[in-house]
């Protein structure tokens, strides 16, 4: 069974707290982002399952908001995952072109994770950066302005971070 | 990443650098500047700074007044919901109900999600003080202790920057117990979603918020009503929110002589797609779609010198207007950046101001491969709960991809625009509406482009159809 430190459960307290007495189930969506954070970067059912314990609420709960909402990962992901956009406004502004190019690069098609386990290639739709198409969410923060120069850049720096991570 | 950090994402610099590249207000001479006036203050994003400004003397001033008395002035402003359905927000408060013992909440939607719509963001991203400020305005208005702001799940990086700004709100007592000695009680809260369009529609904002999935709710009740846990709940937009500041620091009366008819006060765009300078603009509605896409004020013209064939004016649910029609009206006349020309002709000759998110289309682009990315946007976004909509989605997805990859026939097009109707009107919320007009419109507009490609299928995947002769671009003076 998974179970966060003692910090985290604090936060997830404080998180529950902003809601009104015994509407706790309030605090699910910003718990499973907790629990995605700190389990691996997915949702595997037991730890589903620990988040409807901490919220007292029933499993099936968790499992209906996990599969609704596109940020949860119900599967392994690699460690680094590009979520390119390619709607409208990317489009138009070549991320097809990106997409194959990661898809060349890394040798996985979208929705797979490289051999090493190091890199996922998602598409997503539209992340709110139109103006500076095309795109990809990295982590917590936004890569614009993508160029085959810049995506080679990216790749190369998140090589770099795992080995001094490692 | 360290809060206090002025380059929140991915470019290296100062902030100033970046807000360059982000908004283009620093080159804007032209017009009103009620949101984005301070955009290029170093510091901005700090308390210090944005007081030093003028920052919360319209929290200060609003403090003072009786709630009713602010709700009157936002009606007086005029002032238009800006996320996109463009309702009266005075009207919208006016309709909260005020049951006794009952708490009512402000909820503010920062779920910006609508293809080619990054304003808000910008606003959060750059200025969080003026949100918190509206927010601080809005909640004594309407009474809300704990208001939330429900906020896109991929904006991962902004609830560290809303949340300094409330902490520093806080801290000079403009939130928490007892605000400025008036005895109203105010936190404010951020929420963030976890990836879905569908939570910008009001109920299904409110469900998110509730931990549940995102479908909307069949209304009546309204969330005025019965909104989150039931209680009284009124949503509004972020930039609607901030609008809140200057009306209350002008006066409702002076906010409406800025604008034209009802489109009053400024309202952001956010321009995208092929231009020469993309970003965030603030205008005051008084000018034309000529002179926002040609003016180096502005867009700066159709990037590499190429024409403009189409503009989607108000976020990717609206009307895909071809030049000639966005340019000008049907009667002649020349359309301006506000409500009601962009609505004038309806969804015949005209489209909608939406949510602000301008999308530029040159001579080289498709309008099917474009409207076959909304169309797959709607699919993957529909909650699933309305069969037309889940189902219909999905349908128009397909055949726009057969068209598009050669494998259309010419009677696909009257199934497609069959399939579209019959979404239109016939789901509990707005989306189904919002992924048929962009199909509707598309083929309404662009039908030889359509019929291009049943015709021409092997042509039709390596060169596009080009300009319609309606399409062309009248004679722009410069």
């Amino acid at each position: 069974m998974p179970a966060f430190s003692e910090e985290k459960l604090e936060e997830v307290q404080k998180i529950i707290a902003r809601y009104p007495e015994g509407k706790q189930k309030s605090a699910l969506i910003p718990l499973l982002h907790l629990a995605q954070d700190e389990f691996g970067g997915w949702l595997d059912v037991p730890v589903m399952d620990y988040v409807a314990s901490l919220l007292q609420i029933e499993p099936i709960e968790v499992y209906e908001v996990a599969t609704f909402y596109s940020m949860y990962n119900l599967k392994p992901v690699g460690k680094y995952v590009f979520e390119v956009c390619q709607t409208g406004p990317c489009m138009i502004n070549g991320s097809d072109q990106i997409i194959d190019y990661i898809k060349a690069r890394l040798d996985i098609n979208v929705g797979e994770t490289s051999a090493d386990g190091m890199f996922t290639l998602k598409t997503v739709e539209c992340l709110g950066a139109c103006g500076y198409a095309p795109m990809m969410q990295l982590g917590k923060f936004y890569r614009e302005h993508l160029t085959k120069e810049k995506v080679d850049a990216i790749i190369d720096e998140c090589r770099k971070n795992a080995a001094v991570n490692n | 990443m360290a809060v206090g950090s002025p380059t929140s994402c991915q470019i290296t610099g100062t902030a100033k650098i970046k807000q360059a590249i982000y908004s283009n207000i620093a080159d804007q001479d032209m017009g009103v500047k009620l949101l984005l006036k301070d955009a290029q203050v170093e510091g901005i994003r700090y308390y210090d700074a944005y007081r030093k400004q003028g920052g919360y003397t319209a929290a200060e001033k609003a403090l003072k007044m009786a709630p009713e008395a602010i709700v009157e002035e936002v009606k007086k402003s005029g002032l238009r919901g800006r996320g996109g359905a463009g309702f009266p927000t005075g009207m919208k408060w006016s309709f909260i109900a005020k049951p006794e013992g009952v708490p009512r909440h402000l909820v503010c939607n920062a779920d910006e999600s609508e293809p080619g719509t990054f304003k808000d963001r910008y606003l959060m991203e750059f200025i969080p003080h003026l949100l918190i400020e509206g927010l601080i305005i809005s909640s004594f208005a309407l009474g809300s202790n704990a208001t939330y702001i429900y906020i896109r799940g991929e904006y991962a990086w902004i609830p560290d920057i809303l949340e300094q700004a409330i902490d520093e709100a806080k801290a000079h007592g403009f939130l928490g117990k007892n605000i400025l000695g008036t005895g109203f009680d105010c936190e404010i809260y951020v929420q963030r979603g976890a990836g879905a369009y569908i939570c910008g529609e009001e109920t299904a904002l409110i469900e998110s918020l509730e931990g549940k999935r995102g479908n909307p709710r069949i209304k009546p009740p309204f969330p005025a009503v019965k909104g989150v846990w039931d209680r009284p709940t009124v949503v509004n937009n972020v930039e609607t929110l901030a609008a809140v500041v200057p009306i209350i620091n002008m006066g409702g009366e002076e906010y409406a002589r800025i604008g034209v008819g009802r489109s009053t006060g400024t309202k952001l765009i956010s321009a995208c797609g092929n231009i020469n300078k993309p970003g965030v603009y603030e205008i005051d509605m008084t000018i034309s779609v000529e002179e926002f896409i040609y003016s180096d004020e502005y867009c700066g013209g159709i990037a590499n010198g190429k024409k403009l064939k189409a503009c989607i004016p108000g976020g990717s649910s609206v009307p895909i207007l071809p030049a000639n029609l966005l340019l000008k009206t049907a009667k002649g006349e020349t359309r301006m950046m506000n409500y009601e020309s962009l609505s004038d002709g309806g969804f015949q000759t005209g489209s909608m101001m939406g949510s602000g998110g301008f999308i530029v289309l040159d001579e080289d682009q498709c309008v099917v491969r474009h409207t076959l990315t909304l169309a797959r946007f709607y699919r993957h976004e529909s909650c699933g709960q309305c069969s037309p909509c889940r189902e219909g989605t999905g349908w128009m997805e397909k055949i726009l991809k057969n068209i598009e990859y050669g494998r259309g026939k010419s009677s696909d097009i009257d199934l497609l625009w069959d399939i579209q109707r019959k979404i239109e009107g016939n789901t509990i919320c707005p989306l189904g509406d919002a992924a048929a007009w962009p199909v509707a419109a598309a083929i309404r507009h662009f039908r030889d482009e359509f019929e291009w490609h049943v015709a021409n299928p092997v042509e039709s995947q390596q060169r596009n159809y080009g300009l319609a002769h309606y399409a062309d671009p009248l004679a722009v003076a410069v």
